[in-house]
C-alpha cells in the first residue's frame, strides 16, 4: 500500500489558491475580457458611450492593406531578429564555453545589453546608425545615399532588426551557455580523445544536447519580437518610413493611445494574441518533436 | 454612504491633525491643472502657477506636466474615466475635435460669466479665437500657448547670391535655393515629412492660398467631411517640392537622420527652414556665433492672394464634475492668464505669441518686439492677422486629426522615396483619412460639432 499526504477538505486547497487566482484575474483575465468587448464595440474615448458593432472592428482592420503590411513586417521582424540574436548567441556561447583566453571577462560584458532598457539602447542605436552624423555616415560618405533609414523602409528595418538582436543576444547568451556547461565534460573530452575536431564535436554532441535551451529560446526570441520590440520602434523609426516597421505592438499604441482609437486597437491586440498563440502552439506541436530532453 | 464616507474621511484627518495644530480656516480651495509642455517650457508654466498662487490667497492651482501632448490627453482621459480628472487641461489643437464631441468639459465662456468675470472675446485675434471657437462663434475653451509657422532664412546666405530680402513667393524660392547650390551650400533648404510637418507643409500651406483641407469647410460644419487634399493646389506644391528635392535643393533632416531642421538651421548648415514661430528663442540661442538670420511669411505662389494663417498650439479645457468652489478658482485663474502683463510675461520665457490684441499692444508699448532676441517675432503676428478668416481659414476640425497627420507623413515618405507619384499618394491619403474620419463619425452616432 502506497501511502499519501491528502487533504480531506477542498476549502483548505482553495483557500491557498485563491491570493494567485485573483492575481491573475485582476491582471489578466479581467483586461483581456474587457479587450474583446471593446473589441465588439465603438468605445467614446471619453466613455461617453460605446455602440455595439459586433465583428465589423475585426472586419475593417483585416480588410486593411496597411494591417495586413503591419503583419508581414512583424513576421520578416519576428524571423530575422529572432535567427540573428540566437545564431550569434550561440557562436559567442559556444566560444566562451571553449574558455578562450579572456572568455571569464566576455561571460559578463555579454550579458549587459539584456539590462538595458529598450528605449535607451535605441537611443544609441538611433545615434550610431544616423546617416549624416554617425558612426556609419563613413559608408554614406564612400557611397552617398546608401544608407538611408529615412527614406529607405529596407534600411529602417534593418537598424530596428539589429538593435533588437543586439539586445537578445545578451539574453540568448546565458541560457546558451548554461547549457553548454551543464554538458558532462567527459563526453567532449572524450570524444576529443576518439580525434573529432571542435566542429564535429559541436555538431555530433553539443548541438544535439542544448536542443531543449534552442527550443525554449526560439518560443521566446519569437513572443518578446512581438512584444518587446515597441520601444525601439518608437525611438528610432516610429514606424516609419511610409509604414515600413510599423509593427503590430506599434501600431496598436499609435491608433489606441494617440489616435484614440480604442476600438481598433483592442481588436487588433485580440489578432495580435491569437497569433502569439497559433505561433507557440505550432512551436511546441512540430518543433518540439525533433527536441530531445535528457 | 458618502456621510460614512466622509466620516472615515474626517476621522483620519483628525488623527493626522490631532499632533499639529488645528488648520487655518481660510485654507485656499486647490484644483489641479495638467499640461502638455515639458523641459524650458514646464518651468515657464510653473513660473506662471506660482505667480497666479502668490497674486491672491483664495486658491491655489497644482500644475503637473504630463510630458507631451499626447500623454495629457490620454492620461486626462484615463483620469476622467475614472472620475480624478484635473479641473483644467491643455488640449492642442488638433483635439479640439475630440473634446467638443467628448460631453466632459463645461464651456469656458459659461465659466467665466458665471463667476463673473467679463471677457472682450473680440479682442482675440479673429484667428485664434476662430480656430477654437464652435461654428457658432462660442469659446468653449481658452486659447493659451499659440504659434505660427514662419519661414527662416540665413541673411549671410542670401547675401551671397545677392539678395537682402527674404522671396515671398515660391516661384522666387525656387530660383533663390537653385543659385544657393550654384554658390555652393550643399543643403539650401531643409524640410522634414513626418505626421508633424503637416501643420506647415498642408494645413498652413492650404490656408494661405484659401484651399480647402477637407469638405464641410474643413470640418466645421459636420462629420461628415470628407478630405479633398488630392484636388487642391496642394498638389502642386507637393509636386513642386518633390522636384526640389530630386534637384538637391531640398535635404530631408529630422531627429532620426541625426539633425532635426532646426539644429540644421541653427548650425549654418540648411538655409532656409520653415518651422513655428515657437523656435524662434531656440534658433536665437543655439546659432552659430555671427550667422544673421531673419524670419519672414511663409512663401505663397505667385498670383495668390494671401490670407491669413492657422494658429497652432493648444488651448485650456475646463472639464466637468467639479465643485463650484473649484470652478471659481478656474476662472481666477484663466482671467489671470488672460491679463496682458502675462501674455507679457508668458511670450517673453517662450517663444509664444500673444493671443489677444491688447496682449499685442501692451507687448509693442513696452519695446519688446524692438530688441534684439525677440524682434521679427511680430511677423507672426502679422501672417497670423493677414487677412480676416474666411471660412476655410478658420482652421481644421476632423475627428482623430492625430491619425490623420500620421498618414500624412506615411504617404509624403512614399512620394519621397519614389515608391508612389505625387497623385497616388494623396489619393491614398484621401482615401485613408476618409476611413479614419468615418469611423469617428460612426463612435458618435448621432451627435453634431457644437
Amino acid at each position: 500500500m502506497e501511502k499519501r499526504v491528502t487533504f480531506g477538505s477542498w476549502t483548505i486547497g482553495i483557500l491557498f489558491a485563491v491570493p494567485q487566482l485573483l492575481l491573475i484575474f485582476t491582471f489578466f483575465y479581467w483586461p483581456a475580457g474587457q479587450a474583446v468587448y471593446w473589441s465588439l464595440t465603438l468605445q467614446q474615448p471619453w466613455g461617453g458611450g460605446n455602440v455595439w458593432v459586433g465583428l465589423d472592428n475585426f472586419r475593417s482592420i483585416l480588410s486593411n492593406a496597411d494591417y495586413w503590411n503591419s503583419i508581414t513586417a512583424s513576421l520578416v521582424f519576428a524571423a530575422i531578429s529572432t535567427g540573428l540574436a540566437m545564431f550569434v548567441a550561440l557562436v559567442l556561447a559556444a566560444l566562451t564555453d571553449r574558455q578562450l583566453a579572456g572568455s571569464r571577462f566576455y561571460r559578463v560584458v555579454l550579458i549587459w545589453p539584456y539590462g538595458i532598457a529598450a528605449p535607451a539602447l535605441a537611443l544609441a542605436f538611433r545615434f550610431i546608425l544616423a546617416p549624416e552624423a554617425g558612426f556609419l555616415s563613413v559608408i554614406n560618405r564612400m557611397w552617398p545615399g546608401i544608407w538611408d533609414p529615412g527614406l529607405d523602409g529596407a534600411d529602417a528595418m534593418a537598424s530596428i532588426i539589429v538593435a533588437f538582436s543586439w539586445k537578445y543576444v545578451g539574453y540568448n547568451f546565458i541560457f546558451f551557455l548554461a547549457a553548454f556547461q551543464a554538458i558532462p565534460r567527459s563526453l567532449i573530452e572524450a570524444a576529443a580523445m576518439d580525434g573529432s575536431g571542435v566542429v564535429r564535436r559541436f555538431w555530433d554532441i553539443q548541438f544535439p544536447l542544448i536542443t531543449p535551451t534552442i527550443f525554449f529560446l526560439l518560443v521566446i526570441n519569437i513572443t518578446e519580437s512581438f512584444q518587446d520590440s515597441f520601444g525601439i520602434v518608437d525611438i528610432m523609426t516610429s514606424g516609419g518610413p511610409a509604414n515600413a516597421t510599423n509593427l503590430m505592438v506599434y501600431k496598436i499604441y499609435s491608433d489606441g493611445f494617440k489616435g484614440l482609437d480604442f476600438s481598433g486597437a483592442a481588436a487588433q491586440s485580440i489578432i495580435l494574441m491569437v497569433l502569439i498563440i497559433v505561433l507557440t502552439i505550432f512551436q511546441f506541436r512540430f518543433i518540439e518533436r525533433r527536441v530531445h530532453y535528457q | 454612504m458618502t456621510i460614512i464616507k466622509r466620516g472615515f474621511a474626517a476621522l483620519a484627518a483628525g488623527a493626522l491633525s490631532a499632533a499639529l495644530a488645528m488648520p487655518a480656516v481660510a485654507e485656499p480651495v486647490k484644483f489641479d491643472f495638467w499640461f502638455g509642455l515639458s523641459g524650458d517650457l514646464a518651468r515657464v508654466v510653473d513660473t506662471l502657477c506660482k505667480n497666479f498662487n502668490a497674486s491672491q490667497t483664495d486658491y491655489e492651482v497644482v500644475c503637473t506636466s504630463q510630458g507631451n501632448y499626447d500623454a495629457t490627453l490620454q492620461n486626462t482621459i484615463a483620469a476622467f474615466r475614472a472620475g480624478k480628472q484635473p479641473a483644467v487641461v491643455q488640449v492642442y489643437d488638433v483635439g479640439t475635435a475630440t473634446m467638443m464631441l467628448s460631453g466632459a468639459y463645461k464651456p469656458a465662456d459659461k465659466l467665466m460669466e458665471e463667476n463673473g468675470y467679463k471677457i472682450d472675446y473680440a479682442d482675440y485675434f479673429p484667428g485664434i479665437a476662430r480656430y477654437y471657437a464652435t461654428s457658432k462663434g462660442e469659446m468653449l475653451s481658452f486659447p493659451f500657448n499659440s504659434s505660427t509657422p514662419l519661414m527662416y532664412w540665413n541673411k549671410d546666405a542670401f547675401a551671397k547670391i545677392g539678395k537682402t530680402e527674404a522671396p515671398k513667393t515660391w516661384e522666387d524660392v525656387a530660383a533663390d535655393l537653385q543659385a544657393l547650390k550654384d554658390v555652393g551650400y550643399e543643403c539650401p533648404m531643409a524640410i522634414n515629412i513626418s505626421a508633424n510637418e503637416s501643420w506647415q507643409l498642408m494645413e498652413q500651406f492650404s490656408a494661405l492660398h484659401n484651399q480647402p483641407v477637407a469638405t464641410k469647410n474643413n470640418g466645421y460644419d459636420g462629420l461628415d467631411a470628407r478630405l479633398e487634399v488630392n484636388k487642391t493646389k496642394f498638389v502642386q506644391y507637393v509636386t513642386d517640392l518633390k522636384k526640389w528635392y530630386d534637384a538637391g535643393l531640398i535635404k530631408i533632416k529630422s531627429k532620426d537622420l541625426g539633425q532635426d531642421m532646426v539644429q540644421a538651421f541653427a548650425s549654418g548648415t540648411c538655409q532656409v527652414i520653415l518651422t513655428s514661430v515657437g523656435d524662434h528663442g531656440t534658433v536665437g540661442k543655439t546659432q552659430k556665433e555671427g550667422m544673421n538670420w531673419d524670419v519672414a511669411e511663409l512663401p505663397v505662389y505667385a498670383g495668390t492672394e494671401r490670407k491669413n494663417s492657422l494658429v497652432g498650439g493648444a488651448s485650456l479645457w475646463v472639464l466637468s464634475g467639479k465643485s463650484d468652489a473649484e470652478y471659481k478658482g478656474v476662472a481666477a485663474f484663466l482671467n489671470f492668464i488672460h491679463d496682458p502683463k502675462t501674455a507679457l510675461f508668458w511670450s517673453t520665457n517662450t517663444g509664444y505669441i500673444p493671443v489677444t490684441k491688447s496682449g499685442f499692444d501692451y507687448m509693442k508699448s513696452t519695446g519688446f518686439y524692438d530688441k534684439a532676441p525677440y524682434k521679427g517675432r511680430e511677423v507672426a503676428i502679422a501672417s497670423l492677422t493677414a487677412s480676416e478668416p474666411t471660412e476655410i481659414t478658420r482652421g481644421v476640425r476632423l475627428g482623430n486629426f492625430t491619425q490623420i497627420r500620421a498618414e500624412f507623413g506615411t504617404q509624403m515618405q512614399a512620394i519621397f522615396a519614389n515608391k508612389v507619384s505625387v497623385q497616388e499618394g494623396l489619393d491614398t491619403l484621401v482615401k485613408n483619412g476618409d476611413a479614419i474620419l468615418d469611423r469617428f463619425q460612426q463612435t458618435y452616432p448621432g451627435k453634431t460639432l457644437p
